[in-house]
């Protein structure tokens, strides 16, 4: 019997033994569920869990290597989204599937009308967006171009876009990831109005609060297998935590001490607006010696162009970059290193590392010009691959060797050698951007312990992080950046997260950033 | 005559839009594979190669028309390798495209040599003739320069009115621009990416074949060797410079067909003074200019260039 | 479909691909042949002893394969870091243009001293030509594909200009020539009365000087960073910018040598037609060597060697040369299309 569910209400999905394979990897493993009409189920997992991969099979973007997908009764025929499109399942992913050269209505109609018609029905469709916006509470302006719209008008378009193909089933990858509290309030209000009209919900995520506050029914993954089913009304936290990570976490001890001196300071530091990106306008920060700063903020507030100035990608417009008290000049990626700062960028694959190269080749990247790995311009490789060596042994890598190429190593693995990278000669100041997401827990917690001992030994530590729960469990001083500018610090343990969530909404009733006036 | 006296003359402008015709067909073709994120470096080879299956066919007793045509499924046919070979199997496109070019220019070579192994001089066919347009050639300085050319001019205007319309009011438009924009979004609505790509690689290369055919069989009246002449080339710097929209690839290609018909006149006028191959020079400088001067504005399709497999994002 | 990476290839794989490639290769030029009325058994019999026959047909096709061999690193060097030089050609001309206006007495030099300040103002042109594009690239961001390619008419008009102007010979009875380069200036033969010439050995050493560069220079690894990612290299403090444009100054200069040793080693003077398309064939010879510098030898030897074939077979066979060109175009798309199935495998679903 499902809970929150009318017990004689019809299933309208059903998916049965899905098992899928990558190489040795065995992403789904004979993983059965169904979902009732009007009904939210979530699926609740860690990072790595199998829960996109299965999202990605029933919408027909993966094939299965066995098991099926039913929906109302009839048969999907594997691998082909069209089918799973017009048979009623609207997917909205993690990562949105929108043409920022086109306008929110043109990326709605997209592929509702045959590709064959002389004229797109313009008139049409605003009228239908119109309703479906007022209908569900998702203002949209139809007219205007993608490009500009922000996080949360995006994801409105997307759902609009499967309630536009008149979608019985929804899909929702890690919805909340992008928006902030307030937003995610909005839309939990949408996702009742949906189901109250009979639409069906499957809501995908790892946060246990957001799971509990919208979901009739709780799937926990682990591992690729489905490890636990629970009704939301009585579930306890502990019980869905415990499942999710399946073997007790030990949380990173950061034992209090006093912090150092001022490791790097930013004064007054703007950089140029890029695209989309937030731009930094005077910006002050200071990271002292054995400290971790945590930087907590909604994705696409500033994270990126700080990130850019601390690891040298981004030359400050105006201000200062000092490091132990002596101003930069020339700042760029090199100096940074120089400096002695250790960087963990945020996209480990696309810029961490060069994915077709071997491990001993990226491990040197940072340092191929130093005396240690070059005389004269000559490499010595003899050199590098003892280093790769030792990182791979330091940081229990798994790989089959120096030589393979990056591409071919786990996320877990890549990170670990990106971190060996990062803090080899012991830098002053380390620049951790998101250093945890996307790893299994085991690889989480590894990386924890690394940059807590890092700290230990007297590194000022910048943990730039969406995952509150991480930024309140490692942090000394928690600042929450919105709009490009910080809040005032808050030490271990001084705010709550609904505190920092209202900051990091920004709208708070404190002095935001050094412009108080 | 004086240099500026020319431009409003009525032959300097038919002239312009005489040479502008190919390269409009070229631009046109080079666009729809760019919109849908497919850069076709073939187009030189696959206008060679227009250039002589439709002269050919003409040649051998073909009617015009057929001619076009022919040119038009030799140029799909390329289009076809291209797009097979970059588009789901993700190869370098720069590697395939300069491939394409040398096997499209090759091959037609090694045909035309097979064809025609006893020629010193290549044959003539009777080209496109003028079609005065009843009434609107009349016009004086506009309708000789517009309305009294070669039916296969009318046709590149025709073209580009189709690939705007294509391109800005169908549905099957949108689906190449957002699949040269944001593959996945035209993936997440059911379309193939694979398709809309294929299909605006082998329609695009068609439409520069034709291009090609334009010299053979309407702007000269025999195929020789190295006639396209970096024709393509420039066809792909007049896409960057229209910003990827038909219009602006338009007046681009006329423009710098209006410099090239001027500088031919300038050629006459200089007498000799200036060595003519600075004035030949004259196009190929300017496409580079062109480029410099766009490039710093130039909002490429963000998915050009980039291969796309099913499921990724 | 989909492709998926494969672990670590073998060696078996990693030779069975590029054979593959090598047979389609002959299947289609055999379909052509049969086209053209004649055996492609007897056809290829003749292309081989047309290209290594005896010892002529081998001089002969070592001596094609120098300036592929310049043109071949040229290429390989600059796709390695992803500067895509479709330029090559024009570089080339501007090194023989340089050679002959240095060469021709300009300069009265011993040739020990000549022949390197040549050799060297030959590659300066040819860096300097590259380094436009380059610059463009870099600070405007303007495709260096199409104005390389570009610069390949302009120089060729250029050239022409010359031929007929300042460097035109006053006895050349009127054809588009220049002078013939003095004897300092000239490379010597290898063999007493054979075409083979210094420009052979200079090629080697030039494959051998990349392959050090490119396996255990720090220039070398910052060039193949730059090419795999350049978001990744500058990231690691990798001077993108100025890595691209070293990688242009080499590429370029490396392609002036092939101009350099065809006027100064085999032909004497400029013309137009001194190359024909060497620049274009340096392309599917840096490809085929999977753009290994040591591996340009062999894959411009055999690329020599079908154009030497095949110009011998065209004389006996009545198959149009061009089957040459066609086989050299095919053999590069079936190359590029072989080493990615050596490297992934496709799952249909």
């Amino acid at each position: 019997m499902q809970p929150g569910a009318r017990p004689e209400a019809e299933t309208v999905l059903r998916l049965s033994g899905i098992t899928k394979r990558f190489g040795a990897l065995t992403a789904n493993d004979g993983i059965s569920l169904a979902l009732a009409r009007g009904e939210v189920v979530a699926l609740l997992g860690e990072n790595g869990a199998g829960k996109t991969t299965l999202m990605n099979i029933l919408f027909g973007h993966y094939v299965a290597d066995e098991g099926s997908v039913e929906a109302f009764g009839r048969l999907l025929p594997p691998g082909d989204p069209r089918a799973a499109l017009a048979a009623g399942i609207g997917m909205v992913h993690q990562h949105f599937t929108l043409a920022d050269n086109m306008t929110a209505l043109e990326n709605i109609a997209l592929g509702t009308e045959s590709l064959w018609r002389p004229t797109l029905d313009r008139s049409g469709a605003r009228q239908r967006i119109a309703r479906l916006s007022a209908d569900f509470g998702l203002a949209v302006a139809p007219d205007a171009m993608v490009g500009v719209l922000s996080v949360g008008e995006r994801q409105r378009v997307e759902i609009l876009k499967a309630l536009y193909r008149e979608a019985r089933i929804l899909i929702l990858d890690e919805p909340t990831a992008v928006l902030t509290p307030a937003e995610t309030d909005a839309l939990f209000a949408t996702l009742r109005k949906l189901t109250a009209t009979g639409l069906s919900i499957i809501f995908i995520s790892h946060k246990l609060n957001e799971v509990l506050a919208v979901a009739d029914r709780v799937l926990v993954l682990r591992g690729g297998r489905l490890v636990g089913e629970r009704p939301t009304k009585g579930a306890s936290r502990q019980e869905l935590a415990a499942l999710m990570v399946g073997q007790e976490v030990e949380a990173p001890r950061v034992a209090a001490r006093p912090p150092g001196p001022p490791a790097l300071a930013l004064e007054g530091v703007s950089t140029a607006r890029r695209g989309t990106g937030v731009a930094l306008r005077g910006l002050t920060l200071t990271l002292h010696a054995g400290e971790i700063t945590g930087l907590a903020g909604v994705s696409g507030n500033g994270q990126a162009a700080l990130a850019g100035v601390i690891s040298g990608m981004e030359t400050p417009t105006a201000g200062v970059v000092s490091v132990a008290g002596q101003a930069m000049r020339g700042w760029s990626p090199r100096a940074a290193i120089a400096a002695g700062i250790g960087r963990i960028p945020e996209d480990r694959h696309a810029v961490g590392s060069i994915a077709d190269m071997s491990v001993t080749e990226n491990v040197i990247s940072e340092r191929y010009r130093s005396p240690r790995f070059s005389r004269s311009g000559l490499l010595d490789w003899a050199a590098a691959r003892a280093f790769a060596e030792t990182l791979i042994r330091d940081y229990d890598v798994r790989c089959p060797s120096p030589d393979t190429r990056i591409r071919l190593l786990s996320g877990g693995n890549m990170q670990k050698l990106i971190l060996g990278r990062a803090l080899d000669g012991n830098p002053s100041v380390i620049l951790a951007n998101q250093p945890a997401r996307g790893l299994d827990v085991g690889a989480v917690a590894y990386v924890h312990k690394r940059l807590v001992a890092a700290r230990d030994r007297g590194a000022a530590v910048l943990l730039i992080s969406e995952d509150l729960d991480e930024i309140m469990a490692l942090s000394d001083r928690i600042l929450v950046i919105s709009g490009g500018a910080l809040s005032r610090p808050s030490l271990r343990g001084e705010r709550s997260i609904r505190d920092l969530g209202a900051l990091m909404a920004g709208h708070a009733g404190e002095p935001e950033g050094v412009d108080a006036a | 005559m004086d240099a500026l006296e020319i431009l409003f003359t009525a032959t300097f402008w038919a002239a312009a839009i005489r040479i502008a015709s190919p390269l409009i067909f070229a631009t046109m073709g080079e666009l729809i594979c760019e919109r849908a994120g497919v850069l076709n470096l073939g187009i030189e080879g696959i206008m060679t190669a227009g250039a002589f299956a439709g002269w050919f066919t003409v040649y051998a007793g073909g009617d015009l028309w057929t001619g076009v045509v022919v040119a038009a499924l030799a140029g799909a046919m390329f289009g076809l390798l291209h797009a097979a070979l970059t588009v789901p199997l993700g190869l370098s496109q720069h590697v395939v495209g300069i491939g394409v070019t040398l096997l499209a220019t090759s091959l037609t070579y090694f045909t035309y040599r097979l064809l025609l192994p006893e020629v010193t001089s290549p044959p003539k066919i009777a080209p496109f003739q003028p079609w005065p347009i009843p009434g609107l050639s009349a016009i004086p300085v506009v309708g000789e320069a517009l309305f009294n050319q070669t039916p296969l001019t009318y046709l590149a205007f025709l073209a580009v009115a189709v690939v705007a319309w294509v391109l800005n009011r169908t549905p099957l438009g949108l689906a190449i621009g957002a699949a040269g924009e944001n593959p996945a979004a035209v993936e997440a609505q059911g379309i193939s990416v694979t398709g809309i790509r294929m299909g605006a690689v082998i329609a695009g290369s068609a439409l520069m074949a034709v291009g090609g055919a334009f010299l053979t069989m309407s702007a000269f009246n025999s195929f020789f060797f190295e006639m396209i002449n970096g024709r393509g080339w420039i066809a792909i710097a007049l896409v960057v410079f229209g910003s990827w929209r038909p219009g602006k690839a338009l007046l681009g290609a006329i423009l710098f067909a209006a410099f090239d018909a001027f500088q031919v006149r300038l050629q006459q006028l200089s007498g000799g003074v200036v060595p003519y191959q600075v004035f030949l020079m004259m196009p190929y400088v300017l496409s580079i200019l062109a480029l410099v001067l766009v490039a710093r504005r130039a909002t490429y399709p963000k998915a050009l260039m980039i291969p796309y497999q099913k499921g990724e994002r | 479909m989909r492709l998926e990476p494969k672990p670590q290839p073998s060696l078996v794989a990693a030779l069975i691909y590029p054979l593959a490639a090598i047979a389609a290769t002959m299947g289609f030029a055999a379909l052509l042949v049969l086209a053209a009325g004649a055996s492609p058994l007897s056809v290829f019999e003749l292309v081989a002893r047309g290209a290594a026959g005896s010892q002529f047909a081998l001089l002969e096709t070592l001596t094609r394969a120098t300036p592929l061999i310049f043109t071949g690193l040229a290429v390989a060097v600059a796709f390695r870091a992803r500067l895509w030089n479709i330029g090559a050609e024009a570089q080339l001309y501007i090194g023989a243009v340089v050679t002959v206006v240095l060469g021709t007495g300009a300069l009265p030099l011993p040739a020990v001293v000549l022949v390197p300040v040549i050799m060297a103002a030959a590659m300066l042109a040819g860096a300097l030509l590259l380094a436009g594009p380059a610059f463009l690239k870099t600070r405007f961001g303007v495709d260096e594909v199409v104005t390389t390619l570009l610069l390949n008419f302009i120089v060729l008009l250029f050239v022409s200009m010359l031929l007929e102007g300042p460097l035109k010979d006053p006895m050349g009875l009127g054809w588009p020539q220049s002078q013939k380069v003095i004897a300092e200036a000239q490379l010597p033969r290898l063999i007493q009365g054979k075409r083979l010439h210094l420009g052979f050995v200079l090629a080697l050493v030039a494959a051998a000087v990349c392959w050090v560069l490119m396996k255990k220079t720090a220039l070398g690894y910052e060039m193949r960073a730059v090419g795999h990612s350049p978001e990744a290299a500058r990231f690691a403090g990798i001077p993108v910018n100025r890595v691209l444009m070293k990688t242009a100054f080499l590429s370029g200069g490396l392609a002036a040598l092939a101009g350099f040793s065809e006027v100064a080693g085999l032909k004497g003077n400029l013309t137009l037609d001194l190359s024909p398309g060497f620049g274009y064939s340096g392309i599917v010879v840096a490809m085929l060597a999977m753009l290994n510098p040591l591996g340009v030898v062999l894959s411009a030897i055999f690329v020599a060697g079908i154009f030497v074939g095949a110009d011998a077979m065209s004389r006996s066979a009545g198959v149009p040369s061009y089957i040459a060109d066609v086989m050299v175009a095919t053999a590069l798309l079936s190359m590029v299309t072989a080493l990615l199935f050596a490297r992934y495998r496709v799952r249909w679903r």
